[in-house]
């Protein structure tokens, strides 16, 4: 019992010992407190995946009330504007090469008499003989640069616009297959995932940066020869580096749900209980995965590469970016690995569905099982020798 | 009656082609300062951190403080104070947390590190620093509280490497009687250094010359046995005569020490003032005069390194 208690005490001083140097290292500090204010702001505004006012040209070959009229529809639906008129359909195609345009609508001059023999606009025909060549062709034609997906589907969503607002006929409404229920976010807003998402980002960048330079530092500052002569246990050292960590990364989350839920309204339907668990399952992972990589790198400027090696992957496999079930089987299997993905699923769970414990036991149990590998990992590898 | 506290028999380190330490034998008495001289790179550090149990041994026996290393090096930890080279506390810590830091990674109880730290910003003259930042002291204030961390849980055995390379001579003189105050309450010292004046105040010395003991024993005895004469030679053209000197075999080395040549004449010329008249020099020194060797002198002729 009493090797227990001198346990505790050094790891109790060597947690104590991080703490002041945090305190007095006031840029670490600063960033502790404006990584989740900055990126919250930033990301939690930019990343959108509804996307609006593409900037795209237009060939009226018509020149037509119609085609103006036409085009002004368009552009009513927010998903495009129109930044640049051409004559020619080839200026058009050489402004898309160019990057000036991400689209081009090329308006065919005889477009009244499509658009009075679209069916889209017809009362008289409930659908088009499919013979008839001539009623089923398109009222214009988009060009598209299809290299950016995102943009190749917005627009691909305006082919079944409505034109009846331009003939002020009655829209011939197509009666939709299914009814869809949004739940969770009715609103589509993008900034409702994204803000849980983000705290396991954030979380991944800080918590692994911090502790990977952790034992690293004690080497390059040549505190390493001092502190393995005495009778401090690899796993006291361990457990003292990441402690002071996790009051940092409950603080982190509390800004970005807190500020999250202030300026984006996100919902925050889960109990305190809950997220406090998988949220620290969490951290305590980061923090092991941070130790390991400080057992490997031999200068801070290695660790930091670590860092970013495993942040990468942790922002677009994690399923903060795409969906999880898009990505194809193998990457599935590396996603799988990281902690983030885990982190993921459930915060996205408890913060947004308002999941329960149970309900995410399952990741969360994943998470403290990583962190314990980790803990072990990293305190086998640290050596208390310099051969 | 007593054990010796450290006992090395044919220590041996090689880092790939590398033989840094080679066949050591060493015994160190208790209560005794025992010095470790030679030049960088001569297996000083690597000696010390073998036997502070850091480095694992090529080969060779190593026992300290009656504990086999390196199997018991863990156990070995409590029992020994070491003082790096580089100075190894926290620059951004303060002396009292620097302190407190070490004593309760010793396991001191809270009132006992207490009561310790205050005894030893006495003895070190740290008290009016206590509140200092450790990165903001000079060398001699930085050297006090190494040797102050590395004496907090009062270690019968403590290792100093180069303890003294960044202070001026009167910290230094300082320093050592702090030494020899440790030793008089039973501490046993065993300190590194290339400084002859320092090496001269320990009880027993070892010189060492690529990882290879050329001689030990206690300095006294060193000079007295050393194989060699010393002969102070003045006369008007120094810079001419060195070469003629040290082209004879029988002189070890010939070494300018302002207006005076520090010549060591092998010992089987039994004299050696009137050996060199005989000498056909150009020009004649004025004046030849026989001298005592210092531990310099000693530390030439054991490891053969006329450094001129």
């Amino acid at each position: 019992m009493n090797g227990l208690r001198l346990s505790l005490r050094r790891i109790l001083v060597i947690l104590t010992k991080e703490l002041t140097q945090l305190r007095r290292d006031r840029t670490t500090f600063g960033m502790v407190v404006m990584i989740p204010l900055i990126q919250l702001t930033l990301f939690g505004y930019a990343i959108n995946t509804n996307v609006r006012d593409i900037p795209v040209a237009l060939v009226d070959q018509s020149n037509t009330a119609l085609s103006q009229v036409l085009a002004q529809t368009v552009e009513a639906t927010q998903v495009v504007r129109f930044t640049a008129r051409y004559a020619e359909v080839s200026a058009a195609q050489e402004a898309i090469r160019a990057g000036r345009v991400r689209a081009a609508l090329i308006i065919p001059s005889d477009v009244s008499q499509r658009v009075a023999r679209s069916a889209s606009v017809s009362p008289r025909m409930e659908s088009p003989p499919a013979t008839d060549g001539q009623t089923s062709r398109p009222v214009a034609q988009w060009l598209v640069d299809g290299s950016d997906t995102m943009i190749a589907a917005a627009i691909k969503g305006l082919r079944t616009m409505p034109l009846g607002e331009l003939l002020r006929q009655p829209v011939n409404r197509m009666t939709p297959t299914f009814e869809v229920a949004l739940f969770f976010n009715p609103e589509s807003r993008t900034a409702i995932n994204i803000v849980p998402g983000l705290v396991a980002v954030i979380l991944t960048m800080t918590m692994v940066m911090f502790t990977s330079a952790a034992i690293v530092r004690e080497s390059e500052r040549g505190n390493m020869e001092m502190l393995i002569n005495t009778p401090v246990r690899p796993l006291e050292l361990m457990l003292g580096k990441i402690i002071p960590y996790i009051g940092i990364g409950l603080v982190q989350t509390a800004i970005i749900l807190l500020l999250g839920h202030l300026i984006f309204a996100v919902p925050l339907d889960g109990s305190l209980g809950a997220l406090a668990v998988t949220t620290l399952a969490f951290i305590g992972a980061s923090l092991a995965l941070g130790l390991v990589l400080s057992t490997i790198a031999t200068s801070q400027l290695q660790a930091m590469q670590m860092t970013v090696f495993i942040l990468l992957p942790s922002i677009l496999l994690s399923g903060f970016m795409f969906p999880y079930e898009g990505m194809p089987v193998p990457a599935q299997y590396i996603a799988e690995v990281l902690p983030a993905t885990h982190f993921m699923r459930t915060i996205r769970a408890v913060v947004l569905r308002g999941a329960g414990l149970h309900e995410v036991a399952f990741d969360t149990l994943w998470l403290v099982g990583f962190m314990l590998v980790g803990l072990v990992v990293a305190s086998l590898r640290f050596k208390k020798r310099l051969d | 009656m007593t054990e010796p506290v450290i006992e090395v028999r044919g220590l041996t380190r090689t880092f790939g082609d590398l033989t840094a330490v080679a066949a050591l034998d060493l015994t160190v008495e208790p209560r005794t300062i025992y010095g470790f001289l030679g030049p960088n790179g001569s297996g000083k550090t690597t000696t010390v951190r073998m036997l502070t149990g850091l480095l694992t041994p090529s080969a060779g026996q190593v026992r300290v403080l009656g504990h086999e290393l390196p199997r018991d090096a863990e156990r070995l930890k409590r029992s020994i104070g070491y003082m790096t080279q580089k100075f190894s506390l926290y620059d951004d810590l303060t002396v009292v947390e620097n302190l407190r830091f070490v004593s309760a990674v010793y396991g001191l109880g809270r009132r006992a590190a207490r009561q310790r730290i205050e005894v030893l910003l006495a003895t070190y003259a740290l008290g009016p620093l206590r509140d200092r930042r450790a990165g903001q002291m000079s060398g001699g204030q930085r050297q006090r509280l190494a040797l102050a961390a590395a004496t907090v849980h009062e270690p019968p055995l403590l290792f100093l490497d180069e303890p003294t390379s960044a202070v001026d001579p009167q910290n230094r003189r300082d320093f050592w009687e702090r030494l020899f105050d440790l030793v008089d309450a039973g501490a046993t010292i065993l300190v590194s250094t290339h400084y002859m004046d320092e090496a001269e105040r320990c009880h027993r010395l070892a010189i060492l010359k690529d990882g290879r003991k050329c001689a030990d024993g206690a300095p006294a005895a060193l000079m007295a046995a050393m194989g060699a004469h010393v002969v102070e030679v003045e006369g008007s053209d120094l810079r001419a005569l060195k070469p003629q000197l040290t082209a004879l075999p029988e002189v070890v080395s010939a070494a300018q020490l302002g207006s005076r040549l520090r010549v060591l004449v092998h010992e089987r010329i039994p004299d050696p003032v009137a050996w060199l008249r005989a000498q056909r020099l150009n020009p004649m020194p004025t004046r030849l005069e026989s001298v005592h060797p210092s531990l310099e002198d000693v530390f030439v002729t054991s490891t053969g390194d006329a450094r001129a």
